[in-house]
């Protein structure tokens, strides 16, 4: 019987019609893909982007210089030397992190008591060289200032599930 | 010996011993933070509670004495939650801050709040805050975060001698202080600091330096004062980041100088990373080879019996040993160690060694300390002789200026005719030394340095022998050597009779503080690692290792062999010191026969088998040393004038020249252009 059966699904070319209406079907969908980089997809807002080091909102920046980041870092990519900074307060004096090493796992992020450093939505940094993506303080820092609105949005909106 | 029962286990302890240290006998571990075995009870913590049988309350094991039948518990469900209590105690108070606290990571707050405290906190209320106060150039408080276990007040009244801690106020609002915020005048003052459970007094210098995580710890000898204290180099990459004490009860206990732990900032300055060539007036940078070729070029048309040699403070003994050799194959016999001029004798082993040993002290019970301030040139000897004090029936007495030490002592007088006056027995002093069973005498440096040391030396001994402190069981005389490289200098013998005056090549190896005059025409070779004195006047600077950077052999004041270890790599071109010494020796034809750090080593126990050996003690053999000439009036002088700045490397730290003008000149009138 199972050979009658697969001739006459042969020769109807049954998988060809189911395959064809498929296409069909989908032909008549609203179209997912999006014009990049024109257009973007979601982002959910626990992506791990480019990194970003942010500041309060009265421009005190938020890293304490605690290490935690560094230490956890399962990749070493993070460097941090710090001192007593001129009102006596623990601040770093240099914040290094190597995009070549970083594999973007967000421990980083996790371990920070302050929220200083965090992942941001940041995904498009490709850079010419790789000096480039040794990211220093000031850089960290500029990106924070630029990305804050998003990254504090995505940070209340992952609240709740922390 | 008391029988108790410490949870369910049947022990056998000595009388007198606390609950705490029986527990600590058979291994199990109780939560503590005023409790430290080295200072008096305070039991204030009340972290160390216990369950006892009959008992109606718990009790805190650190201040009960053992007894007879006691039944102890420290496992049960009911301590468990009395340690969390506890904790969550001191967590009222204690604020949050651990990720900017230097104690982060090393912490027994910390450390033990996670082992013993709750997961969460029920205090909603107001935290106390107290204002910051001033410990010096050397501590940072932060009184915040004092859980007031009082240890530092303990430490400073105890072990320190110097009563300025101490704490005001009651309950809530005690505070622990210095009452005036003045800077702390100990020389041990640093040991607060690994004493402080908590991040309340950290490291001023090392503040926020680095984590105890991202260090390379290495075990070394400190080389700062004769001592050897074992201390511990803690490293990150090229850099030593701070100096802790390691425990060696025959030496140090575990306490460290604050120049062993904060002068190691000089390590990174002022430092000789390559090789100089003096051109006219002016040293310029060289290669090692034009700085050899320079070398050669005047050995080759010198006499070799003109060459001389000068090992300073801090040189190793496998570099004198080197150098020493190198200089006989050049026909010279005119090395010296003892580079202030001191008149130690090289003959008798016993005549310049601290012979009652450090731990001896505690067995003495009369000390005559003749031209020394313990104080400066050793503080750690000095708090064994304070705690030898403490422990009672214990006497001292001073021949010369009269300084501040942190025991009572007789001033006697101030200089040699007042030992002469005790040998003959005339001087009150000499009744005391007669009735004691165990009597001690300390000959410092600035009595030897003068030009009757060799006399006051002798003096010393016939003291010595007169008094009874010579026996087969006990030595009572000690020589207190200020330098680390002096006991193994002389101990290979890098000594001679000839002086400089004639040598027209003098090799300076590390010699900053040299009190002979070096002739005006003489050619000078400095081999060292700092650009001090010897360097300035030096035609030829060979950078070298400082004692963080070699792997070197140094005996201490007692004739106690130690070794320091490498920490981190000597800066830019520098090398270890032996083996400068080797290479030059194959510059001048005459190569010496090793090759290896092993096989110097080697070459030294063939010169006293002494080297061959762990760093435990020698039996002494006494002998006739020191001469007996005239000596001459005048009184003593400690040769430490700064406690701070004794050596290249202290001279060159910016910690060590803060604590000069704050402790030392801050008396000294202010001009307008300071600061």
């Amino acid at each position: 019987m199972s050979f009658i059966r697969h001739h006459i699904k042969t020769w109807l070319l049954e998988e060809l019609v189911i395959g064809m209406a498929l296409t069909l079907r989908y032909m008549f969908r609203r179209k997912l893909t999006i014009n990049y980089p024109y257009e973007k997809g979601p982002l959910s807002p626990r992506f791990r982007g480019e990194h970003a080091l942010r500041r309060y909102a009265n421009g005190e920046e938020r890293c304490i210089a605690c290490k935690l980041c560094e230490a956890i870092c399962p990749a070493q990519a993070i460097t941090i030397e710090a001192e007593p900074r001129d009102d006596g307060s623990r601040r770093t004096t240099r914040y290094d992190i190597d995009m070549t090493k970083c594999i973007y796992c967000g421990y980083c992020e996790e371990a920070c008591p302050v929220d200083a450093i965090v992942e941001g939505p940041n995904f498009e940094y490709a850079t010419e060289s790789r000096e480039e993506l040794l990211y220093d303080k000031g850089k960290l820092l500029a990106n924070g200032e630029r990305w804050e609105v998003e990254i504090a949005k995505r940070l209340v909106d992952d609240a709740e599930y922390r | 010996m008391a029988k108790l029962t410490i949870d369910g286990m049947e022990v056998e302890v000595q009388n007198g011993l606390t609950v705490l240290q029986a527990c600590e006998q058979i291994g199990i571990e109780i939560p503590r933070f005023c409790y430290h075995e080295r200072l008096t009870i305070a039991g204030n913590c009340r972290m160390c509670l216990v369950e006892m049988e009959r008992a109606p309350k718990p009790v805190a094991s650190c201040s009960m004495p053992v007894g007879d039948g006691m039944v102890i518990t420290t496992n049960s469900p009911a301590v468990q939650k009395m340690r969390q209590g506890v904790m969550e105690f001191l967590l009222i108070n204690h604020p949050l801050d651990c990720p900017i606290c230097d104690q982060g990571g090393e912490c027994d707050l910390q450390d033990q709040a996670l082992a013993f405290g709750s997961d969460h906190s029920r205090y909603d209320e107001v935290k106390r805050a107290v204002d910051d106060k001033s410990f010096g150039p050397l501590i940072r408080g932060i009184m915040t975060r004092c859980i007031h276990c009082t240890r530092c007040v303990r430490f400073s009244n105890e072990i320190a001698g110097v009563p300025e801690m101490g704490a005001t106020g009651r309950g809530e609002h005690t505070e622990i202080g210095t009452y005036i915020n003045n800077a702390l005048t100990s020389e041990l003052s640093g040991n607060m600091i690994d004493l402080c459970p908590v991040g309340a007094l950290t490291s001023a210098p090392y503040a926020f330096a680095a984590r105890p995580w991202e260090l390379k710890k290495t075990e070394s000898i400190d080389v700062m004062d004769a001592v050897g204290s074992a201390i511990r180099i803690d490293a990150r990459g090229p850099e030593v980041m701070r100096i802790l004490p390691r425990l060696n009860e025959d030496v140090n206990e575990e306490w460290i100088s604050d120049k062993t732990r904060f002068a190691c900032d000089g390590l990174k300055r002022q430092r000789l990373d390559q090789p100089y060539v003096r051109h006219g007036s002016k040293l310029e940078p060289a290669t090692w080879d034009a700085a050899f070729a320079a070398i050669a070029a005047k050995v080759k048309s010198t006499d070799g019996s003109r060459i001389a040699a000068l090992a300073g403070d801090t040189a190793c003994v496998e570099s004198m040993m080197a150098l020493k050799d190198l200089l006989e194959a050049l026909g010279s016999d005119n090395v010296e160690c003892r580079q202030d001029g001191a008149a130690l004798d090289p003959s008798c082993r016993a005549g310049y060694l601290f012979n009652t040993t450090i731990a001896g002290i505690e067995e003495a019970d009369v000390c005559l300390i003749i031209g020394s301030n313990t104080r400066h040139e050793a503080p750690i000897i000095n708090a064994r002789l304070r705690k030898r004090y403490l422990m009672g029936g214990f006497s001292a007495g001073l021949i010369g200026e009269a300084v501040e030490l942190t025991f009572p002592y007789t001033p006697l007088g101030a200089g040699p005719e007042i030992l002469a006056e005790i040998l003959s027995g005339k001087h009150g002093f000499a009744n005391i030394l007669k009735k004691a069973t165990n009597p001690m005498l300390i000959l410092g440096q600035g009595a030897l340095m003068r030009s009757d040391g060799a006399a006051v030396l002798g003096l010393a001994r016939k003291v010595a022998e007169k008094f009874n402190m010579v026996r087969d069981d006990w030595n009572g005389f000690n020589v207190l050597h200020t330098a680390a490289a002096r006991v193994g200098g002389l101990d290979i013998g890098f000594v001679s009779d000839a002086t400089l005056e004639s040598a027209e090549i003098i090799y300076l190896l590390g010699a900053d503080d040299y009190t002979a005059n070096i002739p005006d025409d003489a050619f000078v070779i400095y081999q060292g690692h700092h650009g001090d004195r010897g360097a300035h006047r030096a035609d030829v600077v060979l950078p070298g290792a400082a004692y963080t950077e070699k792997n070197a052999t140094y005996v201490n004041t007692e004739g106690r062999m130690q070794q320091t270890r490498l920490a981190v790599f000597p800066p830019g071109d520098a090398r270890e010191d032996w083996a400068v010494i080797r290479a030059l020796s194959g510059v001048l034809g005459h190569t010496l026969p090793y090759d290896t750090l092993a096989q110097v080593r080697g070459r030294m126990v063939q010169i006293n088998p002494l080297f061959g050996g762990d760093d435990s003690l020698q039996k002494f053999t006494w002998g006739d040393f020191g001469s007996g000439g005239k000596t001459e009036p005048g009184g003593f002088a400690s040769p430490i004038s700064n406690f701070y700045m004794t050596d290249p490397i202290s001279r060159a730290s910016i910690t060590m020249a803060r604590c000069t003008e704050m402790l030392l000149e801050s008396d000294k009138g202010k001009t307008g252009t300071d600061g």
